[in-house]
């Protein structure tokens, strides 16, 4: 077909099915090539990587490159430019890191990384916590207490987690098993009562024993509680697992058993001092 | 005596059915056993009502077996609105997660297997099968092979659907992409394939033609791959067999390979091969060109289904499969890059000559852009295979992306095409009801599909991008969160995509129905095989 001006057709392979014929055009010649170049190029790219496999192995490649060698090279590479940081970090006083300024920007990009990585699941992006049993991070209120080192102890042993000895621990009762349903309910009017949220007041004024009798051990007389049992104060707006009296009067019952993980050995030692670092820092350490 | 053995077989699978339904250990199971009690008994009520009453007479050997047909195009346009509403829907779970509606049954996980189900198996399986069986008689000029049997392959591969679908929002699968239906499903499949198998090659080798179309090589090694694929994925021990737990042979890496091999051949055999038999027929048929190369079609083919077979490793890439298989699954996708391209530019260059006809004909029209599509398709596809690309792009939106360019473009718009051709010929119609509503709908798909592909290729490499994020001291940037909260405002557009690409389907389900209730043509175009 060098011959623009022919007009002719193609010939045809002299078949026809239901009508359809056929040409018999040559392959196109850059179709051709190129699906030679993608020949080519598979060949000379299984010489030089690993690819084809014998009986026990395969060919290593001659450019020694292994996908798993390079993870850990990277790996490496930045734990090394880290490692000054890091042996720093462990070895200062938690109190005294953020005085440091290479080392707070280090615990503050680091810690946020592990938070994001580890710690966002539960208690969120943002670290605002989920109603329904994961702690804000950023209010004033803390469970189990809000220093740096009681931080660091909490995310290094956990809570309630039984294979870590040192793991925070507490086990409220169910009050559904001592308490009658009517009890039950009185405390609960108390409790809105003493937190400041809408309540019955008659019935609130007998839900007060049974709070002095059942709950005052440990969330305190006034109610405000005990960081060191991780008994929540009731007379603040801040509810675990909501306020109203539905979720209340589950907890009475059936009592709440919130669990976070050890974090120890996931982690290490430079990791877990900057997250809690970055956790402290996020507004409402005390 | 053949109704005594068929009353006999019916009344067994009933009575175990009724067994299986007692026994049962999970909903799904029990809900199945009913199903199949219900079915065998109705079988079983109606052929005994029958037995005495005159047989039909034998079917003309010299007509073309076309009710089957039919009713596959039916079942393709129901399958396939179906199919597009369910994942429009989950297009708008993802953008608002309250859609879930909080009941397991409607949850994103159970009914995203639904949708693919739905568009892979139940939309494009019924138009490969309605198609293959019709392609099959005209290239061959021979009634199809075996009688009743491709009446059981339609209405046993509805049952498949119906059994994958009640699974899968019941909560039984195996989690395996694509091939979630439980075991007793998948040796349920195995016999309806097999017994297409038969029909297709039954009618092949009876062929009054003295070569096989090139349609029919496509359809065939679609067919035989998707078998063998089929069986080897679904190896799997049930737990017992009254229920519908079962547990896969292989573990590990290995489950892993071989379900990408599986995962990957299925795009390869299913949604590429199945659907060039389709196109290699309905392109010169309505362009009424020749095809443009024999020679192409011979080589690309062969090339097509050597190459890829191997390329499934491509979808493990940087994971706990060994270098040398991800460095193999690279190369044979790169090199599939060319012969998957010779069936568009067959499909393309057999327009030369007649390229005016595309300003008239809205049917030529749709199947062109659906060739267009696979072009994209089938060159992004090997360029993802790279792993410096694909340490971008795997796990992304960008994959689902690139998936419905090929799903909605290609099979979508090829099987809209072929819809548009048969419907007028089965039903003999002079023409479809409506031009203007296939252009309609042709316009409405297009801005859908580019909505769809456009927004999860920015939200695809945005996501890829802010997961890679660290800073100068190797700290990570972001959290997983923060990238989903990111991909909203894509989220949305993708489901406007999804609801042209609905609406336009609906528009086609009209005219067709239209078309097929319209007066009667009065020429006979009744067909007979050829001599």
């Amino acid at each position: 077909m060098a011959d623009k001006n022919n007009t002719s057709e193609p010939d045809k392979t002299g078949h026809s099915w239901d009508g359809i014929e056929e040409y018999n055009n040559p392959l196109p010649r850059w179709w051709l090539w190129t699906f030679y170049v993608t020949i080519v190029w598979a060949l000379i790219y299984t010489i030089l990587y690993p690819a084809w496999p014998g009986i026990n192995s395969a060919t290593p490649g001659i450019l020694g490159y292994s996908t798993r060698a390079n993870v850990a090279e990277e790996i490496e590479a930045v734990s090394e430019a880290n490692a000054g940081l890091d042996a720093r970090l462990v070895e200062t006083e938690l109190g005294e890191v953020m005085a440091d300024a290479d080392l707070a920007r280090y615990v503050t990009a680091g810690g946020a990384a592990v938070f994001r990585t580890y710690c966002a699941q539960c208690h969120g992006a943002g670290a605002a916590g989920v109603v329904g049993g994961y702690p804000n991070l950023l209010d004033d209120d803390w469970l189990w207490g809000g220093t740096k080192e009681e931080v660091y102890q909490t995310i290094a042993h956990g809570i309630r987690w039984e294979t870590d000895d040192d793991t925070r621990y507490s086990e409220m009762p169910a009050f559904g098993e001592v308490l009658s349903s009517a009890e039950v309910k009185s405390v609960v009017e108390f409790v809105l009562q003493i937190g400041g949220e809408d309540h019955d007041a008659d019935r609130a004024a007998l839900g007060a024993p049974i709070f002095a009798d059942n709950c005052a051990s440990c969330h305190g007389d006034a109610g405000i509680g005990d960081p060191s049992l991780g008994a929540p104060n009731l007379t603040d707006a801040i509810w675990l697992y909501g306020s109203d009296r539905e979720a209340l009067s589950a907890t009475v019952r059936y009592a709440r058993f919130g669990i976070m993980p050890a974090w120890t050995g996931r982690l290490t030692e430079s990791q877990l001092r900057q997250v809690t670092l970055y956790v402290h820092q996020l507004g409402g350490g005390e | 005596m053949s109704e005594i053995l068929k009353l006999s077989a019916l009344g067994l699978i009933a009575l175990f059915a009724a067994i299986a339904a007692n026994m049962g250990m999970d909903l799904a199971y029990q809900v199945h056993a009913v199903l199949i009690m219900l079915i065998a008994a109705g079988m079983f009520i109606w052929i005994l009502r029958s037995v005495g009453e005159d047989k039909p007479a034998p079917a003309n050997q010299n007509e073309y077996m076309d009710d089957v047909v039919r009713a596959g195009v039916i079942a393709t346009t129901v399958w396939g609105v179906v199919g597009f509403l369910a994942g429009t829907y989950i297009a708008f779970q993802l953008a608002f997660p309250a859609l879930n509606l909080d009941l397991p049954w409607t949850t994103f996980g159970r009914l995203r297997p639904l949708h693919t189900s739905a568009v892979i198996f139940a939309f494009g399986g019924n138009a490969l099968i309605a198609t293959s069986f019709y392609v099959v008689q005209r290239t061959s000029a021979a009634r199809l092979w075996g009688g009743n049997l491709a009446w059981f392959v339609f209405w046993g591969y509805q049952l498949f659907i119906v059994l994958a679908a009640t699974g899968y929002v019941l909560g039984a699968t195996q989690s395996k992409e694509y091939a979630e239906p439980e075991w007793y499903v998948d040796i349920w499949l195995t016999l309806v394939w097999v017994s297409y198998l038969a029909v297709f090659l039954g009618t092949i080798i009876k062929r009054r033609e003295p070569h096989i179309y090139v349609a029919n090589w496509f359809f065939l090694s679609f067919i035989v791959t998707v078998a063998m694929l089929h069986l080897v994925n679904n190896l799997s021990l049930p737990v017992s067999i009254f229920g519908s737990k079962s547990v896969q042979l292989f573990s590990g890496v290995q489950d892993a390979l071989t379900q990408w091999w599986y995962g990957h051949n299925a795009v390869g055999f299913f949604l590429t091969s199945g659907f060039l038999g389709m196109m290699y027929y309905f392109i010169p048929k309505q362009a009424d060109r020749p095809v443009y190369s024999y020679k192409l079609s011979i080589i690309h083919f062969w090339a097509l289904i050597f190459l890829y077979i191997w390329a499934g490793p491509h979808h493990l890439h940087y994971t706990a499969l060994p270098d040398w298989a991800q460095t193999l699954g690279m190369v044979f996708s790169i090199m599939l890059w060319m012969p998957s391209w010779g069936g568009m530019i067959n499909g393309l260059m057999t327009l030369s000559g007649a390229w005016d006809k595309l300003r008239t004909d809205p049917v030529l029209r749709m199947m062109v852009v659906s060739v267009g599509f696979y072009g994209m398709a089938t060159f992004e596809g090997p360029m993802m295979s790279i792993k410096a690309v694909n340490s971008l792009s795997h796990y992304t939106d960008w994959t689902v992306g690139h998936v419905h360019s090929g799903a909605l473009g290609w099979n979508g718009m090829i099987t809209f095409g072929a819809l548009y051709f048969l419907v007028p010929r089965l039903w003999n119609r002079e023409r479809l009801y409506s031009l203007s509503l296939v252009s309609w709908h042709f316009w409405l798909a297009t801005i859908g599909i580019v909505l769809y592909a456009a927004s999860m290729w920015v939200t695809g490499i945005m996501e890829g991008l802010m997961w890679r994020e660290v800073d100068a001291q190797g700290f990570l940037v972001n959290s997983f969160a923060d990238t989903v909260s990111a991909k909203l405002p894509m989220y949305v557009v993708r489901g406007l995509g999804g609801v042209l690409y609905v609406a336009g389907a609906l528009i086609m389900a009209y005219n067709l129905w239209k078309t097929a209730t319209s007066p009667e043509s009065q020429t006979t175009a009744q067909a007979v095989p050829a001599e």
